[in-house]
């Protein structure tokens, strides 16, 4: 199966994307992580405000099975949560790279970016899969 | 390194026909075993609505036999056997000397009071057998784990594909019942039992024959849209009927009249191992109950989150939990303290920190 990896994102080794536009960053699960949790039942997400640090725990997602948690790409404040994944958490597992965003961060230090892989990084951690 | 983790992981005579299958595989008990083929969800509704095929060879099978077997067992089990005809199953407890359980156990009457087949928990396989043989009265009990394969079929549709299979009519002889019958000039085992909740069987089938057999249900089921079924439905399906699993709701520590499991303890027919300390937990002796449960506000309960009254005070511990996929709902099964276990109760589930509201419900969950 071929996944989406769009190449100007930044990736976590626990398979976030993070998406970035000046200081803002925008918070997804990757195509892969998806296919890895099966339907998505519950997601539960950080108010707005709060703030996250990088490689903590902001969120969860709970397939039938299991529950996974959501790891924040960088260190900052929640600006935006896409709630309607509370109410519909499916919509997790149809578009994950649009739609299916989790959170947009206001991140503290740009710095924090060099410790997160980029696509031919992750198209490689995958493959080993 | 630890001499545990060397030890070989078990296959059953169906590997091979689960990576053909593109089974997704996993550890479980010892065993690499299928937890799904295409998606956890499909596979529970395809067998509510239509017929699911189970590797379930890691199961354990335990003989016994001769003149001393229904002595032995009486004494190993809660349940009464000396009520079991031949063709006749039923389902029991394996307890222990402090009055914990062994096991759950389904025992099979071949021959009355002569030859008994008892289908035991994979993890609890080696357990059991030593346990068996250690309190032994007499009988001569033997492994039979690596003779048998063992396919479940379940679902609607489930009989009519066992017919035209076995050229046989499982569907008129009632539950916890079997037929001893002929497949490829062997002796296979068709029980009317499951883990389910739907009409069906479970096959016990020599290891050899698995795989032809296996194959000869998923061909001759296409008309009935019949598919592999893997754990993780397996799970999800017996919870919906609220069927305790070992190492879940049931363990060493666990009582049986705690555990909703009263039915198969009959301790005015029989002298059993522990009876004393077992039934003096009946009726009054109850300190707690497994209840099932449903929440009131958002989030999954799963095993070992803990169970707060209104108060506050800590008053139980969840053993499953899921998504339910027919009733699209999260569910649970759980031990509640007796005074806060009523139908319609009211208490909360610590997910992640937080205390979510939720109600005790009459169960199984999906009502068949």
């Amino acid at each position: 199966m071929a996944f989406r990896i769009p190449e100007d994102y930044y990736y976590t080794k626990e398979h976030e994307w993070a998406q970035v536009d000046e200081n803002i960053v925008t918070v997804g699960i990757t195509e892969f992580a998806q296919s890895q949790l099966g339907e998505v039942v519950y997601v539960e997400l950080p108010e707005e405000g709060q703030k996250v640090s990088q490689n903590q725990s902001f969120g969860v997602v709970e397939s039938v099975k299991a529950v996974s948690d959501l790891y924040s790409p960088v260190s900052g404040t929640v600006i935006e949560v896409n709630t309607s994944l509370t109410d519909d958490p499916a919509s997790l597992n149809d578009d994950p790279m649009n739609d299916g965003w989790l959170v947009r961060i206001e991140m503290d230090s740009e710095k924090e970016l060099a410790n997160l892989m980029r696509a031919p990084e992750y198209k490689k951690l995958i493959a080993d899969k | 390194m630890d001499s545990k983790n060397t030890t070989l992981i078990k296959r059953t005579p169906l590997f091979n026909d689960h990576l053909k299958l593109n089974a997704k595989m996993v550890e479980f008990a010892g065993w690499e075993m299928p937890i799904q083929y295409s998606q956890l969800k499909e596979e529970h509704h395809n067998v509510r609505t239509h017929v699911g095929l189970f590797d379930v060879s890691h199961m354990g099978e335990i003989r016994f036999k001769g003149p001393k077997a229904l002595e032995s067992l009486q004494w190993l089990t809660t349940n009464d056997i000396s009520k079991l005809k031949a063709g006749e199953a039923q389902y029991s407890l394996l307890p222990n000397h402090e009055g914990g359980l062994v096991d759950d156990i389904i025992v099979y009457c071949i021959e009355e009071n002569a030859n008994y087949l008892v289908c035991v928990n994979a993890a609890n396989k080696d357990k059991d057998f030593s346990w068996m043989l250690a309190n032994n009265k007499g009988a001569d009990i033997s492994d039979e784990s690596d003779s048998w394969g063992q396919i479940a079929i379940q679902g609607p549709k489930a009989f009519s594909l066992l017919k035209d299979v076995f050229s046989d009519d499982f569907s008129t002889i009632g539950t916890f019942k079997f037929k001893l019958i002929k497949y490829k000039n062997e002796t296979v085992i068709v029980a009317t039992t499951g883990y389910t909740g739907e009409k069906g069987a479970e096959v016990f089938v020599p290891t050899a024959l698995t795989s032809t057999l296996w194959n000869e249900l998923l061909e001759k089921g296409k008309p009935y849209h019949v598919l592999p079924i893997g754990l993780g439905a397996r799970d999800t399906l017996r919870t919906e009927m609220k069927y305790s699993l070992y190492g879940h709701e049931i363990n060493d520590h666990s009582n049986a009249y705690e555990a909703d499991l009263g039915w198969v303890v009959k301790p005015t027919s029989k002298e059993f191992i522990a009876k004393d300390i077992i039934t003096s937990k009946k009726g009054s002796g109850m300190s707690r109950r497994l209840i099932g449960f449903k929440m009131k506000d958002k989030g999954i309960p799963r095993q070992g989150y803990q169970l707060y009254s209104a108060t506050d005070e800590l008053i139980g511990i969840v053993t499953s939990g899921t998504h339910s996929p027919t009733l699209d709902e999260p569910i649970g099964i759980g031990y509640l303290k007796i005074a806060d276990s009523e139908i319609g109760n009211h208490f909360f589930v610590e997910i992640r920190g937080r205390k979510v509201k939720a109600e005790v419900v009459a169960t199984p969950f999906v009502k068949k």
